[in-house]
């Protein structure tokens, strides 16, 4: 790089200030960023990445501090900048867009105040910075903006609040443009359509973007070169396509090796988990940070610091081993539980649930609001059925249903092994409320703090299997013990337990009763990939162990598609979508499902071109007519059906064995369509 | 933005705010009257004869008769309450037993001079207490954080009636800055001048009020500083001081309007008091004579009237809190 770079970090050093220690959270770290350049940080969770986009903000929290090195913007050492300096930077060059948009807007002061806030710091009057306001929301793709200037940051869906961001942090035409997960926590669709408008925006003014993100998907496709921090320390940097062809760092290895990528499914292939956890904030090294997790370690790794090695010209990664990282071991975790009995392996792929006809209706604002039309689904014994869609399409109202937490509208039955359910759950008996279960995304909110683990466990078996107290902590025992929650464990309460253990625990509560159906909400969701594809592991043993069925409510597709055998996909309370596994994901698609699916960026970095939704979900208050999908179906218009599609809801019909879709365009024409 | 642009979506929280208000203001009648109900029937059937209480051992059977009557204490209970209800709707507070006059030539008055000490009470301490909240937060974990927090509560710990004796023998006594009574003298009661008198009083209710008042302050503006749309007001290049005034304060001084108004029957119970120490002719003077009198209809009516500027005040906190913050507003539209 002959320019001189927009944003360089030299050897820089953050610390936090815990009780009286100051605790090293970026260790040396360095890079640069050139004009109109790209860079990626990925990492899991306490690897420091946020630091790192905050640290290049000069926005450090109050215990936070720079320790060493420095941080050059443009060539300037910006490092022990005063703060009325710092500011007029950020008034000027640098800007930030933030993981969670809803709260990084001030709650009472109309959206199109902030905007306009930005201009006037520059200078502009205040009646010329409203109208520049309202040019800065046309440029993030917001239609009406002059509506959307007069609403709060409550009346804002993610999507759109997260475009009002962008305006924000664009208005000051910043040369350096820092993004912390900007798409974390958005639906698949309106994630593609905020990276597109990224991708559209930095062609267009050039600014160079530091992109922080969990997600390596994103990241290589909106990145020209990544870095990969690991407990504060940049482990490997390449250009994008380079590095992910040829992770040379044994994390990075491990890392792409813990998703669940395109194709990988349960049946076939047991996922890579990195063994061990990251290591405390601050602690000391003397070798490499990663040493103790890694399979290739070696003594020397232990007691030396490992330098950047260059793998090629645009390549580095700090391994004394690098060579050999693409020949990493595989980890998988050993399985050593009893076989299925032969008994309960017959059984497998038996009808178990049959929900027919369910629908659900709210009373909102005095009106009725349909969140849950007519879903008629089956799942067989032993199998998982994972339901997808965008938020608001009602998979969890259905899991509620299910469960009994809220009561199906007349007609709608859940059969369970042959028995009809009752309604709501206190009409159910012990035996009916063990044998259905629920996981749920947050163990934090979920378990009981106050208790002890096994008195978690034990409380639920207490209940569910009429046990006594002596009775159901061993079984308590012998249940955490399954989900490999160490025996050590058992007498600690939640707080003090990681966020994949907490997960365990909340698993094996819900296996207390032996169930023969859990349903999962999003259980990996707040989990980093390495501890996700642990846990999938995990429910994937049970299965084969128990002959129980999952119901895997879940956003990330490639999670859904890993470990489901049906898929249904939901669009606004409707099943548009049900079938196999590999036909939901292999084609012919619902236009739906196929916009879905066109929206995850997919870390192989093969191209695929993208399906839009134009438009947003409406409101379920007031559908659309015809079929629901038709204002935002892709497919919709030249397919010789418009009219049919607005006027006439379709049916759910059978259009290939075992393949189910909501859709008045032929498959035939679909398949057609899609190749 | 013209008036003339007032979007369907305002019109519609026009109407949702008008239906909240017009909600909150049943409630609250319905408060006050229950609060009239109890008020009677603890006065009237608790101490068991009101006219044996009132006129004492020595009275003579006609004497009793002859005050019942008088009084409207000879009918049931039931037609005395309505009857009191009656004129109370119509404004007629009743007849005082210790000086057979209406009810309302005796408070009126002196709700106007408890008024006047509020008033200038209040204008102390919501400012005093809010800055120094603010202070606080702004400099937390520094000495001066410390100083206002720990020394606020330690101040609310000392009941007002000590802080008053205190602060007339300090100011009053021994440096003698301020006067010692709270009521200027005739021919010398220019409005700077009453105000002058009320400082002392009303700062004898600040020591108690201010450590409530200012730790509410206090912790909404901390947790307004460490918000995310703080962070992010900075981020924009705002300065400090800019971020604060602009993002914090108006987030951060929601609650502590509702902790204020919360706070209003402690300042008409510290009036009472205050204004006793300080001989001011004042609502809690005449309530405490009216006490030691056993003059029932005076205590009646008084409690009634300070339920009412209690559920008054209740009822603004209330309707400035939905105007002031839009979530609460979509809230109660919902």
């Amino acid at each position: 790089m002959s320019a001189v770079p927009t944003l360089e970090l030299r050897d820089l050093e953050v610390a936090y200030t815990v009780r009286g220690i100051d605790r090293e959270v970026l260790r040396s770290v360095s890079l640069s960023i050139a004009p109109g350049e790209a860079y990626g940080l990925v990492g899991e969770s306490g690897c420091g990445k946020s630091t790192a986009a905050f640290a290049a903000m000069r926005y450090l929290p109050r215990n936070g501090k720079i320790t060493g090195g420095s941080i050059l913007f443009e060539g300037k050492n910006v490092t022990d900048l005063s703060d009325d300096d710092v500011s007029a930077l950020r008034r000027s060059a640098i800007s930030m867009v933030y993981q969670n948009p809803a709260t990084a807007l001030n709650p009472t002061i109309r959206v199109g105040d902030q905007v306009a806030e930005v201009f006037q710091l520059s200078g502009v009057s205040k009646l010329d910075s409203f109208a520049m306001a309202q040019e800065a929301l046309v440029k993030v793709q917001i239609a009406d903006p002059a509506q959307v200037m007069r609403r709060y940051a409550h009346q804002l869906s993610g999507g759109m609040a997260q475009r009002v961001v962008i305006a924000m942090a664009l208005a000051s035409n910043p040369r350096l443009l820092v993004m912390d997960e900007p798409t974390t926590g958005l639906d698949a669709t309106v994630e593609a359509e905020v990276l597109d408008l990224v991708r559209d925006l930095r062609r267009e003014t050039g600014t160079a973007v530091l992109f922080i993100s969990h997600n390596l998907g994103v990241i290589r496709h909106m990145c020209d070169r990544v870095g990969v921090l690991y407990a504060g320390a940049l482990v490997e940097q390449g250009a994008t396509a380079e590095l992910f062809n040829n992770p040379s760092h044994p994390y990075t290895v491990g890392l792409l090796r813990c998703i669940p990528r395109g194709g990988l499914h349960k049946s076939t292939d047991r996922l890579d988990t990195i063994p061990g956890t990251p290591p405390a904030l601050g602690l000391h090294f003397d070798g490499c940070v990663y040493a103790e997790r890694c399979a290739l370690a070696d003594d020397k790794c232990r007691t030396q610091l490992p330098q950047m090695v260059t793998i090629s010209e645009s390549h580095v990664a700090r391994c004394f081993r690098s060579d050999k990282a693409g020949s990493l071991p595989h980890l998988v975790e050993q399985v050593d539980f009893a076989p299925q009995s032969a008994d309960k392996a017959t059984h497998v792929g038996e009808l178990l649930l049959e929900i027919s006809h369910l629908s659900k209706v709210f009373t909102q604002d005095g009106n009725k609001v349909r969140v849950i039309n007519d879903v008629s689904l089956t799942l067989g014994v032993g199998e998982t059925l994972g339901l997808v869609g965008e938020s608001g399409s009602g998979k969890t109202t259905i899991a509620k249903l299910l469960l009994g937490l809220v009561s199906p509208e007349e007609g709608g039955v859940v059969t369970l092994d042959g028995k009809g359910l009752a309604k709501t759950l206190n009409r159910r008996d012990v035996h009916d409320v063990g044998s259905m279960q629920i996981v749920f995304q947050n163990p934090d909110q979920a378990l009981n703090r106050r208790h002890s683990v096994t008195r978690i466990v034990s409380r639920a078996v207490e209940r569910l299997r009429s046990f006594n107290v002596k009775d159901s902590i061993n079984r308590a025992h012998e249940l955490l013990s399954g989900m490999r929650v160490d025996a050590t464990l058992h007498s600690a309460r939640p707080v003090q337990l990681s966020g994949g253990l907490k997960q365990r625990v909340a698993i094996s509560r819900a296996f207390a009763g032996s169930p023969q159906i859990v349903v999962c909400d999003e259980p990996t969701s707040a989990l980093d990939v390495s501890v996700q594809a642990a846990i999938l592991n995990l429910l994937v043993d049970l299965q084969k162990q128990d002959g129980v069925s999952f119901i895997f409510i879940s956003h990330d597709l490639g999670v859904v598609r890993y470990i489901s055998d049906r898929i249904a996909v939901l669009y606004l309370g409707r099943v548009v979508e049900f079938g196999t596994s590999q036909r939901v994901f292999n084609g012919p698609f619902h236009p739906y499902t196929e916009a879905l699916l066109s929206s995850v960026p997919n870390i192989d970095g093969s191209i695929r071109k993208r399906i839009p939704l134009t438009g947003v979900v409406p409101s379920p208050s007031n559908p659309p007519s015809g079929c629901v999908l038709n204002p935002r179906c892709p497919r919709k218009a030249g397919s010789g059906y418009e009219k049919l599609c607005e006027t006439e809801e379709p049916n759910l019909t059978e259009v290939e064995p075992g393949h189910f879709m909501r859709c008045h365009i032929p498959v035939a024409k679909l398949k057609q369509l899609q190749n | 933005m013209p008036i003339v642009s007032l979007l369907a979506a305002e019109y519609k929280l026009f109407e949702v705010m008008k239906k909240f208000i017009l909600k909150r203001l049943g409630l609250s009648v319905i408060t006050v009257f229950l609060v009239a109900v109890i008020v009677f029937f603890l006065t009237h059937i608790l101490p068991g004869n009101v006219a044996r209480q009132y006129l004492g051992r020595g009275a003579t059977e006609e004497d009793l008769v002859e005050f019942r009557r008088v009084f409207g204490l000879d009918k049931s209970l039931l037609s005395q309450l309505f009857i009191w209800i009656k004129d109370l709707l119509q404004g007629d507070l009743g007849t005082s037993m210790q000086y057979r006059g209406p009810v309302s030539d005796l408070l009126l008055p002196a709700i106007g001079y408890s008024s006047k000490l509020a008033g200038v009470a209040f204008f102390l301490i919501v400012p005093i207490s809010i800055l120094g909240g603010v202070v606080a937060a702004m400099n937390r974990g520094k000495k001066v954080d410390r100083l206002i927090t720990v020394g606020g509560l330690s101040a609310a710990v000392i009941p007002e009636f000590v802080w008053a004796i205190v602060l007339v023998l300090t100011f009053g006594v021994t440096f003698q800055i301020f006067p010692v009574t709270a009521f200027p003298e005739e021919g010398n009661r220019d409005v700077l001048n009453q105000i002058w008198y009320l400082i002392l009083p009303s700062i004898s209710l600040l020591l108690v009020l201010f450590g409530y008042i200012a730790r509410i302050a206090r912790a909404g503006v901390i947790e307004a500083l460490e918000s995310d749309y703080m962070r992010t007001a900075v981020l924009k290049g705002l300065t400090r001081r800019q971020a604060v005034t602009k993002h914090v304060l108006r987030n951060a001084l929601l609650p502590t309007i509702a902790v204020i108004a919360s706070q209003v029957p402690y300042l008409i119970g510290g009036l009472i008091a205050v204004e006793i120490v300080f001989n001011y002719p004042g609502f809690g003077t005449i309530l405490k004579g009216a006490v030691d009198a056993r003059d029932y209809s005076v205590l009646q009516s008084g409690v009634i009237i300070s339920s009412l500027v209690i559920v008054g005040f209740q009822l603004i906190a209330d309707i400035l809190f939905a105007v002031l913050n839009p979530r609460i507003r979509q809230k109660v539209s919902e």
